[in-house]
């Protein structure tokens, strides 16, 4: 294996008496789509504003494209495009003025930027808004606008954090697709997200977090193989039933998860286990069989759900 | 992966990259901003030279302002005044937006650039504000026979050197600020209005009791407006004053830069 673009080893950061990364080890690959997944506050932002080489970190070693970010940070940002959780975009100013003048700060010539311009407008579909104020865009344009943004000097590495929060469905898909284009062009994604949907869809290697930690790491597939089974039936009895009926469940199958809404069943035949129940004479009002996900994945490892 | 990327001059050139970024949004105001940087100063000439000039001359002549007209007796400081609000409007607002209301400084921040970078170009976009304003007041200051064409046109870079000394400190502060509830009106009221008022603006310093005068001496504004008269009708303070307003602008200009450079670079590392 070729030498990783990024190397982390034993990354802490500290806040006051807080610690928001508590000693994360992690490498990626060129041309890898690597994620970062856990809930709010489990230090996916800080660590990704490390990497993005603008925050300082409190200990452990970063190299990214064989630099450590903090002593050469310019330079190490001339290889990055980087797309906040916050579109940070200069909203006085048009889509493609914007494009330009983020273009200017990597110093490019402007022939060159605006040859990118054009390139940018059709992958982030803007073509048509290309003189309008950035303020009337709507949130998945705006979305779009800054991962373009982050694109206007062909990085090596984008690093993208939550993407697609606070977006409508149909946003998401827009952009996941987009999203996915890059990664079939071979750019390097760093990608954070607490949707375990995004993560299937997006990452070729992922690592869970919780609480400034790695919990584990693998493919979305590998780790759902490792932590979970096969499929899962998802009962709901009631609010105040579910409880009463949870301790004859748990007999049945290999593990369970007790949500206040409804009962998480571990099974490898989610229908089979469904008849057992019925033959039980226990009668759910609704019940679903699906595949295991890295939402159960990280409720296994962690005892919580990642969008509380 | 571009290897079209020369960070050694972006590391020289960066300030300027975003000073004229600066430029480019300042330049969606331009209306507004020359309505301003006209009205204003015709609104003061018109309500001086016509009334408070002629008043203030009925009663005493020119013997309070050593022997000149006093609508040009208070004309340094109004141009002096005048770089010291477009100097701070073009650092405070972009400041605080910069840092919490729209985050630009860290979308800047992600690119080559650095933090010091864009506290200089900030400054450097609000400095050519500044160029602006006081050139227009001049030209008026021209128009209405307030000044003579000549050594007068020292009043210009002397007024600016006032503007680039208060705001090099207040682009610090500006960095500085955490919650900004209350800051512009805490600013305007009770920073810029006793400075202008209190700074030998409309009187010489000399003629308010001496325990108000500490307010003058602290204050950009006065040491700007004394050197403009100074350069322009020849006052006659002394070239050991001349010095010590020279020293103390330029030791706001540093000290200020300096501060401001460092929590920039500071706030955007967190």
């Amino acid at each position: 294996m070729s030498k990783p673009l990024i190397s982390v080893r034993g990354l802490t950061k500290v806040f006051g008496d807080f610690t928001a990364v508590d000693g994360i080890d992690f490498d990626v690959a060129k041309g890898e789509s690597f994620g970062l997944l856990g809930p709010n506050g489990a230090g996916k932002s800080t660590t990704m504003r490390i990497l993005a080489a603008t925050s300082t970190r409190t200990s452990g070693t970063v190299e990214i494209l064989d630099k450590d970010p903090e002593k050469f940070g310019p330079l190490v940002r001339a290889h990055l495009g980087v797309v906040p959780q916050q579109d940070n975009l200069d909203g006085e100013l048009t889509v493609s003025e914007n494009l330009y003048i983020y273009g200017r700060y990597f110093g490019l010539s402007k022939k060159f930027i605006k040859a990118k311009i054009e390139e940018l407008l059709e992958f982030a579909q803007l073509e048509e808004k290309r003189d309008v104020k950035v303020e009337a865009l709507s949130g998945g344009m705006k979305r779009r606008l800054t991962i373009a943004r982050g694109l206007v000097s062909e990085p090596d590495i984008l690093l993208l954090d939550e993407p697609t929060t606070g977006l409508d469905p149909q946003a998401r898909h827009i952009l996941w697709d987009r999203l996915f284009r890059l990664k079939e062009q071979g750019v390097t994604l760093v990608l954070t997200t607490h949707f375990m949907d995004e993560a299937e869809q997006l990452c070729d290697r992922l690592v869970v977090m919780d609480k400034g930690a790695i919990m584990a790491e693998g493919t979305p597939q590998g780790l759902i193989k490792e932590y979970s089974s096969k499929e899962v039936l998802e009962v709901r009895f009631g609010s105040d039933r579910n409880k009463e009926v949870a301790p004859q469940l748990s007999q049945m199958c290999e593990r369970m998860e007790t949500l206040p809404d409804r009962i998480l069943m571990y099974t490898e035949d989610g229908e089979k286990l469904l008849e057992q129940i019925a033959a039980a004479k226990m009668h759910p009002t609704t019940s679903l069989v699906r595949r295991s996900s890295l939402e159960d994945v990280f409720l296994r490892l962690t005892g919580r759900t990642l969008i509380e | 992966m571009n290897t079209g990327i020369d960070v050694p001059q972006i590391q020289r050139f960066g300030a300027l990259y975003i000073a004229s970024a600066r430029l480019k949004s300042m330049s969606k105001w331009k209306a507004i901003i020359a309505a301003v940087d006209i009205g204003n100063p015709l609104f003061y000439l018109i309500a001086v030279g016509i009334g408070i000039g002629v008043l203030v001359e009925q009663g005493s002549g020119t013997s309070g302002t050593n022997g000149i007209k006093y609508i040009a007796f208070i004309a340094p400081a109004l141009l002096a005044s005048t770089a010291i609000t477009g100097v701070m409007d073009e650092t405070v607002f972009p400041t605080i937006e910069g840092f919490k209301w729209r985050k630009l400084f860290f979308a800047q921040n992600a690119t080559p650039i650095t933090g010091r970078q864009i506290a200089i170009g900030v400054y450097l976009a609000a400095i050519c504000r500044a160029i602006f304003s006081v050139s227009i007041y001049y030209i008026l200051l021209l128009a209405f026979n307030v000044v003579d064409f000549g050594v007068s046109a020292l009043l210009v870079p002397v007024a600016i050197f006032g503007g680039a000394a208060f705001g090099a400190v207040i682009l610090f502060a500006a960095a500085k600020i955490e919650k900004d509830d209350q800051f512009f009106n805490i600013l305007g009221r009770l920073v810029i209005m006793p400075m202008f008022l209190f700074s030998g603006t409309f009187f010489p310093l000399s003629s308010m009791p001496i325990y108000l005068q500490p307010i003058g001496w602290v204050s950009p504004l006065w040491h700007a407006t004394e050197l403009g008269r100074e350069a322009a009708y020849d006052y006659g303070i002394s070239n050991v004053m001349v010095i010590v307003h020279l020293i103390f602008l330029s030791t706001l200009v540093a000290a200020g830069i300096v501060l401001a450079m460092r929590q920039f670079e500071r706030r955007l590392a967190k």
